[in-house]
């Protein structure tokens, strides 16, 4: 079972500033354990965004992202009391899907 | 067009570069610091041990809401930056993560001994990590405050103080020897000097903290006994007097500095 997202939007000129910290190990499948095993890759595969239930921005993530990943990126027309959710998948099919409300 | 007025449009050209270089490489970590803390994973924590604080958990299937950490029942606001302090019913001196072992003993049913036993990020230590967050950062932004007014908490002090300077293991360190003076590093980590006041959010003002280098949230227990490592000391006990003692002397020490915990460090 996934942590939940911490979003964050904010009203900034025509639009919002939303930053998302995801919570995620985000394995690239090139490291190996104690016993000299390889950890299996385990990332996210798949980021999306809407704004109010209309796609904003999907981006397609891979193993060369952080653990425990942020990102931020703003959204034109957003205004205060919209609603912004934000989606990933993972390669192993988990998805978890956030909800904010701009600010 | 004169000299003059060409000299001084050089001279504003200089003051105002567009983009602010990198000074020295302890600037150039302060603005890599900068740039991550907008989006400090602590948080995560912070949110997964609010979770853990009001969720009933435990043999005795229990909240940690009656936990007392110094302020009453349940207060959580402000509790950090008193700690370490005396408690009268365990009756001694405990820092946040010794009291919350107290409580989830004393509450919840836990085995105390065998989660101090529990490797660092391993079962319920990384419950464990999470609460420190939380309450730490409830405490975000207030000044330390300990309590010296019981003979117990004075005590500790004093050990903790011996301890800072005690020399020994094979290579013949103290705490002193990194952190006694300004402008020490280990690698390009600047080390701040704990034999007085290290200021805001410096030393145990920052800690807990993200670490960006393991992805994981350390406590105090944790930054001393990677300390004791880096020296080659035996490990000292999770939540021992001897860490609490060594605590103690950092935060009276800081007395009056602001907490920015749980922070983010490299």
């Amino acid at each position: 079972m996934s942590d939940p997202m911490r979003i964050r939007a904010q009203t900034q000129g025509g639009g919002a500033v939303v930053r998302v910290l995801m919570s995620h190990e985000m394995e690239t499948g090139l490291r190996k354990d104690a016993a000299g095993k390889t950890i299996p890759a385990w990332h996210i595969t798949e980021v999306s965004a809407a704004l109010n239930g209309k796609t904003v921005l999907t981006a397609q993530w891979g193993t060369a992202i952080a653990k425990n990943p942020f990102t931020e990126f703003v959204v034109k027309g957003a205004k205060a009391g919209d609603k912004i959710s934000v989606s990933w998948v993972d390669n192993h099919g988990d998805r978890r899907t956030d909800e904010a409300t701009v600010a | 067009m004169t000299r003059h007025a060409l000299g001084v449009m050089l001279a504003a050209a200089l003051l105002v570069p567009a983009v602010a270089p990198a000074q020295t490489s302890a600037d150039g970590i302060a603005q890599y610091r900068a740039l991550l803390a907008d989006g400090n994973p602590a948080e995560l924590w912070e949110a997964k041990g609010e979770l853990l604080w009001k969720q009933k958990r435990g043999p005795k299937n229990a909240s940690l809401e009656a936990c007392d950490l110094g302020k009453g029942a349940g207060v959580v606001k402000g509790a950090f930056v008193e700690l370490p302090r005396y408690f009268a019913d365990t009756k001694r001196v405990q820092d946040l993560e010794s009291r919350l072992l107290s409580c989830m003993a004393q509450a919840q049913g836990f085995n105390a001994a065998e989660i101090a036993a529990t490797s660092f990020g391993r079962g319920e230590q990384v419950n464990l990590e999470a609460l420190v967050a939380y309450v730490a950062a409830e405490s975000r932004g207030m000044k330390f405050n300990l309590s010296q007014a019981h003979p117990e908490e004075r005590k500790m002090f004093e050990a903790g103080k011996r301890i800072f300077y005690f020399r020994g293991g094979p290579y013949d360190f103290s705490c002193a020897s990194c952190h006694g003076e300004a402008g020490k590093r280990i690698r390009l980590q600047d080390l701040p000097d704990l034999t007085k006041n290290p200021g805001d959010g410096v030393g145990f003002a920052a800690w807990p903290a993200y670490r960006v280098s393991s992805g994981e949230l350390w406590g105090m227990q944790r930054r001393l006994n990677d300390c004791y490592r880096q020296q080659r000391f035996p490990f000292p006990g999770y939540a021992s007097d001897a860490t609490i003692a060594l605590g103690t002397f950092m935060g009276v020490q800081g007395q009056g500095a602001v907490s920015i915990a749980p922070s983010i460090k490299r």
